[in-house]
């Protein structure tokens, strides 16, 4: 049986994830877990996450299931989104939260003279809005199972105002430009993080959360 | 170029067309200033219609009259969630945070807090602090208030804009932006149901005032008016009812219009 299990640490969009897996694969055994052992029997995991990075780390250590996601990132398909995606690394600068350094990086904060604080407005410039909010492209860096069937450059739906910068360029497999270039996918082996929310966009998402359940690393 | 129009020109986000559906006893209406409501269709049905013609978010705003008749849009928001996966916001007699979480956990991405933000504008901070600034929008009703020849000045209205509050919307809005909103849902109420087009000096104004996106609102009558909000008000989004609801004019034609005049939008096969 192909169980999913969708880690729900209290944070988070576990329910539209789990709506839009249901949608996409509807044979399989989709599980919003909250309970270590739970992640620990499912054949894959699902790994959301929204809201403030501080909330995120502590709510997942109160929760007990900090070690039951570092287990499954060592040997089983897991897919993290948005925060889910942000946790993995190193660390966040987001308030200089220590996070699950599965993957060497920092997290970033959209910052610079493209994104000032716009109090007196220029007539000839727009300034970029924190947060990056709406559809925006997604170039593929490389093929990899999950982007079957998704063309390059189609658009997924974001909202973040923090990126992920891996250490090693090798681990991003998607790039979004919103002031400059920032990854907004990485893979290796059984990991696969997108900073974008296959679960609000639409087709191309389901079509991303189906290649997920069917994927084997 | 500058180092920020290079920036600037590196910017792949599409600007986004938003479709609002006002929703009561468990249907689709369309009136002029909430009065001869006319039945507009299913919430489902043109959820997905709109889906599947290219809305980048819909927005679902409750006009229930009565806090008793609140909660019949929470099975309606849970059935379009099931269906379609795209941003949905729903607003209208949002007043305390756990009328947030209600409809946060039906399904909703985001909740737009209007009347109640200007009562007790710590809701917004609170609700902010707790769901993350993504998930709260703040809706401003604006009314212009300077006479002709006056520098433009606007009023924050609550009530469906029947009442003053004397709060300046640009003061307002860097408020609510300081306070936490994630996205301001920005409406003329001199504008709304007209088919004039936006206010855009109160759009641009209100758009410049602020870091975060703003979304336009008040008066679409046709795709220009819509690209006007994008180009001259730098509106981050459109929203509109009525041009769609009636079959004027695709999300797909709106978008395939303001792509020939160089926007970018997120075109779908």
């Amino acid at each position: 049986m192909n169980t999913i299990a969708i880690v729900d640490y209290g944070m988070g969009n576990f329910h539209s994830v789990a709506r839009a897996l249901q949608a996409a694969a509807p044979n399989a055994d989709i599980q919003i877990c909250r309970k270590a052992q739970d992640i620990d029997r499912a054949s894959r995991v699902v790994f959301p996450g929204q809201g403030a990075m501080r909330d995120c780390m502590r709510t997942l250590e109160v929760s007990g299931l900090r070690e039951a996601v570092l287990r499954a990132a060592r040997n089983k398909p897991l897919l993290g989104v948005c925060v889910g995606e942000q946790m993995l690394f190193t660390v966040s600068e987001e308030g200089d939260v220590p996070c699950l350094d599965i993957f060497p990086g920092v997290v970033k904060r959209f910052a610079g003279p493209q994104f000032a604080s716009n109090d007196t407005p220029s007539q000839e410039r727009e300034l970029l809005k924190v947060p990056h909010m709406g559809w925006n492209q997604v170039e593929q860096q490389r093929p990899h199972p999950l982007w079957a069937g998704i063309p390059d450059k189609t658009h997924f739906y974001f909202v973040h105002s923090y990126y992920a910068a891996p250490a090693d360029e090798s681990l991003t497999v998607g790039v979004s430009h919103y002031g400059l270039r920032f990854t907004c996918a990485v893979a290796a082996a059984n990991i696969f993080a997108v900073q974008f929310h296959p679960e609000k966009s639409a087709s191309p998402g389901l079509r991303l959360y189906r290649n997920f359940v069917d994927w084997n690393p | 170029m500058t180092a920020v129009d290079t920036a600037l020109n590196d910017n792949a986000l599409t600007r986004r067309i938003i479709p609002c559906l006002d929703v009561t006893a468990g249907r689709v209406v369309k009136g002029v200033n909430f009065v001869d409501l006319v039945d507009a269709g299913d919430p489902v049905e043109i959820a997905q219609r709109y889906n599947e013609q290219g809305a980048d978010e819909l927005t679902f705003l409750d006009i229930t009259a009565t806090s008793d008749e609140r909660d019949v849009i929470l099975p309606i928001i849970e059935s379009v969630a099931k269906q379609v996966f795209i941003p949905l916001t729903v607003g209208g007699g949002v007043r305390q945070v756990g009328d947030i979480q209600r409809l946060l956990n039906a399904g909703a991405d985001k909740v737009s807090i209007n009347s109640a933000a200007v009562s007790n504008p710590s809701l917004v901070r609170e609700a902010a602090d707790y769901h993350g600034s993504q998930c709260i929008v703040v809706a401003m009703d604006a009314r212009r208030v300077s006479a002709e020849g006056e520098a433009p000045k606007w009023e924050i209205f609550t009530h469906g804009g029947r009442k003053a509050t004397g709060i300046d919307a640009l003061e307002w809005a860097r408020k609510m932006a300081r306070y936490g909103a994630g996205e301001l849902l920005l409406t003329s109420m001199d504008r709304d149901g007209t088919k004039a087009g936006f206010d855009l000096e109160l759009t641009r104004a209100v758009a410049d005032a602020v870091p975060i996106p703003v979304i336009a609102s008040g008066g679409v009558g046709n795709l220009q008016h819509l690209a006007d909000g994008v180009t001259l008000g730098r509106a981050s989004a459109v929203l509109a009812a009525s041009i769609f609801h009636y079959g004027e004019y695709t999300v797909q034609q709106a978008k395939e219009f303001m792509a020939a005049q160089g926007i970018k939008v997120r075109l779908t096969a």
